[in-house]
C-alpha cells in the first residue's frame, strides 16, 4: 500500500521527524482557512500517489489565503496521471539553503534492505544516479543490525549530507522498520536557511502481507471507486479492470498474466480480469460470471482452467451449475486443461448451453473469444 | 539425481495437524514422498493416521531430525509464525526448507532469509508451490500426476504456469521442477536453480519461466551467458499486463531495469535463450530443442 504524501507526513512526524507543519483537506473554502492558520502564505500541494504533481501543476505557493483558497479549487479534481486529486495538503513554505535525498527501500536481488543517499536532492534522483554514480551512495542495511548511530554517520558522510542529518536517518530506518515498510524516502530532505533539517516531502510504502500485525492501517483504506471491484470484493474475489472487450476468469494467480498475453496476441484486448482462486466451485464460478456480465465492456468471456489441485471435472460442474443460476448473455469459451480434463469435457458437453463453446488448448480459446468479442 | 529432493530425501512437515498441512500431507505421501514425521509443539508424541500410514509428530524440528534423520522440511505455518518455524529449522541445521506459507511479510522474510544464509540452510519460497521430482518425491502442493520424470529442469516463479508447462511437456518429462515464489525476496533464486540443474546430469535442458517485476530474470540471462551450457528454453508472462505500482522513485536505481517484459525477454534472447510466446510456443520449442527433425 503506497500513502499520500500527508500519510507519510504524518508517521515521520509520530516518528520524531520534523516536517513542515501542513493539514490537509478535500474543501477550497477550508484551504483558506488552513492557510490563515499556517501564517498566511502557502504551499498547496495535490495529494495523489503518482509523481510528478509539480510539472502537472498540481504544486503552486499562495501567497495568501484568498489565493489558497483559489489555488485549491483549481487543483480539486484535477486528473494527474489518470489520478483524480481529492484531496490537497497545505504547508508552510520552508526557506530551503539546501536539498538531499535519502531513502530506505528493498533491494530484491540482495533480499535485503538498502539506503540510498545524495546531496544532489534538487536534481530527479534517477538522472543523479545515470549520469553522476558517484553522488549518490547506496549502502546495505543489515535488518538484525539495523541503523545505528555509527551507521548513520556513515551513511551522511558517504552521501555528503550534513551531520545534524544523523538523528533523521535514524528514525527514517524505524520508520521502516515500525511500520512494516518496503520504502521509506525523504525527497527532498533539506537544511532550511536557520539550520534545521526537515523532510519536506516523503513517499512511504507499507508492506500489505503485515496488515495482521498493523492494527491501525484500516484507518488509511479507501472505498472501492469501481462498483465492479466493490461487487468482486464483496463476494472475496479479485477483480482488476482493463480497457477491452474481453472477460477474463481464471483460477489461481500465475495463469493470469500470461492469459492478457496470448488474448492479446490473438488481437483483442482484455476487459477485465477476475481471479475465482484455486477452489473454483460452483457457487465462486457463479459469483465470478455474475461480476463479469454486470460489466457492459465485456462482449465475450474467456474461462481459462488449469486443473491441478481441483480437477476439471469438478470446475465443469462448478461451470454448469452457475449458467444455470445466473442468466447468460455473452458468449463464453471455456478452455478445460490438466486433471481430469476429459471428464470435464464432456460434463459441459452435455449440457451443450448455446453460448458455452470449448476449445481445447488456450492459444485457441483466447483467439475464439477474441473472434466472438468482434463478431458479437 | 535431479536437484535438492530425491527419493531419499527424508521430509517433515511444520504446520501438519492445520487444515493446509493434513491436506497436503495426504497428497505428498500418495505422490511417494517420504515423510518421516510431522512438527507441532502442542501435539508432541501424538500421531496421524494418513490411511494407514502412522506419521508421528514431534515438539521440534531438532526432536523430528534426531528421530528420524530429516533432511528437508515442508512449511504451512500460518503467516505470523513462519518467521519462527524457518528459523527454528534453520537452527536444527536443516538442509533445506520450503515455505509454502502465503502472505509472510518481508520484513519476516529478509530476517529469515539471512538467518538460514548464516546457517547454511536453503530455503525455497516463501509463497511458492514447492518442488517436485517426479516418480520420486514431491515437497509442497505442486500436483504430482500431471507429467513424469524425464529430461527437463524447470524453475519458475509461477505455481500455475509451472503446472501448464508440466502438463504440455507430460511426453517428455522432469527432472526436477522448482517453484520459487512470486515474493519480492525469496531464499533459491532462478539462477540458484539453473547452477544446480547445469551440474544435473539427469538434466538435458532447462525451462525458465519469468514474469514482470523485478530484474531477476536479467540476471538469470547474464548467468545463463556465463555459466550455462545446457540449452535453456525461457517463457515470460505480462507483457500486456497493467503497469504495477512504482516504488518511488527509487525502485529503479536499485535494479537498474525497467523490470518490463521486453527487457526480460531480450536480455534471455542476448544470452542465447529460446523464448517461447505463449507457454504453448515454449512447449513447442523445448520439442525442438530435445528431439531436433
Amino acid at each position: 500500500m503506497d500513502l499520500y504524501e500527508h500519510q507519510a507526513r504524518q508517521l515521520f512526524e509520530e516518528h520524531g521527524i520534523p516536517v513542515p507543519r501542513a493539514e490537509v483537506t478535500d474543501s477550497a473554502k477550508e484551504a483558506r482557512d488552513i492557510a490563515r492558520r499556517l501564517g498566511g502564505r502557502a504551499m498547496v500541494k495535490a495529494q495523489v500517489k503518482t509523481g510528478g504533481r509539480g510539472k502537472a501543476g498540481g504544486v503552486r505557493l499562495a501567497a495568501d489565503p484568498a489565493a489558497a483558497e483559489l489555488t485549491a479549487r483549481q487543483i480539486l479534481g484535477m486528473d494527474i496521471k489518470g489520478h483524480q486529486v481529492g484531496s490537497v495538503m497545505l504547508a508552510e513554505p520552508v526557506d530551503v539553503a539546501e536539498e538531499f535525498y535519502v531513502s530506505y527501500v528493498l533491494d530484491r536481488g540482495a533480499g535485503g534492505f538498502l539506503v540510498i543517499a545524495s546531496a544532489q536532492g534538487d536534481m530527479e534522483i534517477e538522472e543523479v544516479a545515470a549520469t553522476r554514480p558517484e553522488a549518490v551512495a547506496r549502502i546495505p542495511v543489515d535488518r538484525a543490525e539495523g541503523v545505528s548511530s555509527a551507521k548513520a554517520g556513515e551513511i551522511a558522510s558517504a552521501a555528503g549530507l550534513p551531520p545534524q542529518s544523523v538523528d533523521v536517518l535514524l528514525r527514517l530506518w524505524q520508520v521502516m522498520v515500525r511500520e512494516d515498510a518496503l520504502l521509506v524516502e525523504g525527497n527532498p530532505l533539506v537544511r532550511t536557511a536557520q539550520g534545521r533539517i526537515l523532510a519536506l516531502d516523503g513517499k512511504v510504502t507499507l508492506d500489505d502481507n503485515a496488515r495482521f500485525r498493523q492494527a491501525r492501517w484500516g484507518e488509511r483504506d479507501e472505498p472501492y471507486q469501481d462498483p465492479l471491484e466493490a461487487a468482486a470484493a464483496e463476494r472475496g474475489l479479485t477483480h482488476v479492470r482493463l480497457d477491452g472487450e474481453v472477460g477474463i476468469i481464471r483460477n489461481g494467480a500465475g495463469l493470469v498474466m500470461s492469459t492478457l498475453d496470448v488474448v492479446a496476441g490473438c488481437g483483442a484486448r482484455p476487459a477485465n480480469f477476475l481471479d475465482i482462486g484455486g477452489g473454483a466451485s460452483a457457487q465462486v464460478m457463479a459469483d465470478g460470471l455474475t461480476v463479469i456480465l454486470s460489466d457492459p465492456a465485456v462482449r465475450s468471456v474467456f474461462v481459462n482452467v488449469f486443473g491441478g489441485i481441483t480437477a476439471c471435472d469438478a470446475v465443469a460442474e462448478g461451470i454448469v451449475a452457475a449458467v444455470d443460476t445466473v442468466r447468460l448473455t455473452k458468449p463464453l469459451v471455456v478452455r478445460l486443461d490438466g486433471n481430469n480434463a476429459e471428464r470435464g469435457r464432456a460434463i459441459l458437453g452435455e449440457r451443450a448451453h448455446p453460448l458455452v463453446e470449448q476449445a481445447t488448448t488456450m492459444d485457441g480459446a483466447a483467439c475464439r473469444a477474441a473472434e466472438l468479442a468482434h463478431t458479437a | 539425481m535431479a536437484i535438492h529432493l530425491t527419493k531419499e530425501s527424508k521430509v517433515l512437515v511444520q504446520g501438519m495437524t492445520g487444515d493446509q498441512g493434513l491436506r497436503h500431507t495426504r497428497r505428498m505421501l500418495a505422490a511417494g514422498t517420504n515423510i518421516v514425521g510431522g512438527v507441532n509443539p502442542r501435539k508432541a508424541g501424538q500421531s496421524v493416521d494418513f490411511t494407514g500410514q502412522d506419521v508421528p509428530v514431534f515438539g521440534s524440528v531438532a526432536d523430528g531430525m534426531r528421530a528420524t534423520g530429516a533432511d528437508a522440511t515442508v512449511v504451512f505455518v500460518p503467516p505470523a509464525f513462519a518467521k519462527g518455524a524457518v528459523v527454528e529449522a534453520a537452527d536444527a541445521g536443516i538442509p533445506l526448507a520450503v515455505v509454502i506459507t502465503e502472505g509472510i511479510p518481508v520484513h519476516d522474510t529478509v530476517a529469515f532469509t539471512a538467518h538460514a544464509r548464516r546457517t547454511g540452510s536453503r530455503v525455497i519460497g516463501p509463497n511458492c508451490p514447492g518442488l517436485i521430482t517426479p516418480g520420486q518425491s514431491n515437497a509442497g502442493i505442486i500436483p504430482a500426476d500431471i507429467t513424469r520424470p524425464g529430461p527437463i529442469g524447470l524453475v519458475s516463479k509461477s505455481g500455475t504456469l509451472t503446472y501448464q508447462l508440466m502438463y504440455e511437456l507430460r511426453d517428455i518429462g522432469f527432472s526436477t521442477c522448482v517453484g520459487i515464489g512470486g515474493d519480492p525476496v525469496v531464499g533459491t533464486s532462478h539462477i540458484d536453480c539453473l547452477a544446480a540443474f547445469q551440474d544435473d546430469p539427469d538434466t538435458e535442458l532447462i525451462v525458465l519461466i519469468g514474469e514482470i517485476g523485478g530484474d531477476a530474470e536479467e540476471r538469470a540471462a547474464a548467468y545463463i551467458h556465463d555459466h550455462v551450457t545446457k540449452p535453456v528454453v525461457g517463457y515470460i508472462a505480462g507483457f500486456t499486463a497493467p503497469e504495477g505500482r512504482t516504488m518511488g522513485h527509487a525502485g529503479a536505481i536499485v535494479s537498474g531495469s525497467a523490470g518490463t517484459a521486453r527487457a526480460k525477454q531480450e536480455a534471455l534472447e542476448t544470452s542465447g535463450v529460446r523464448v517461447g510466446r505463449t507457454p504453448t510456443e515454449t512447449a513447442r520449442l523445448v520439442e525442438e530443442t530435445l528431439r531436433p527433425g
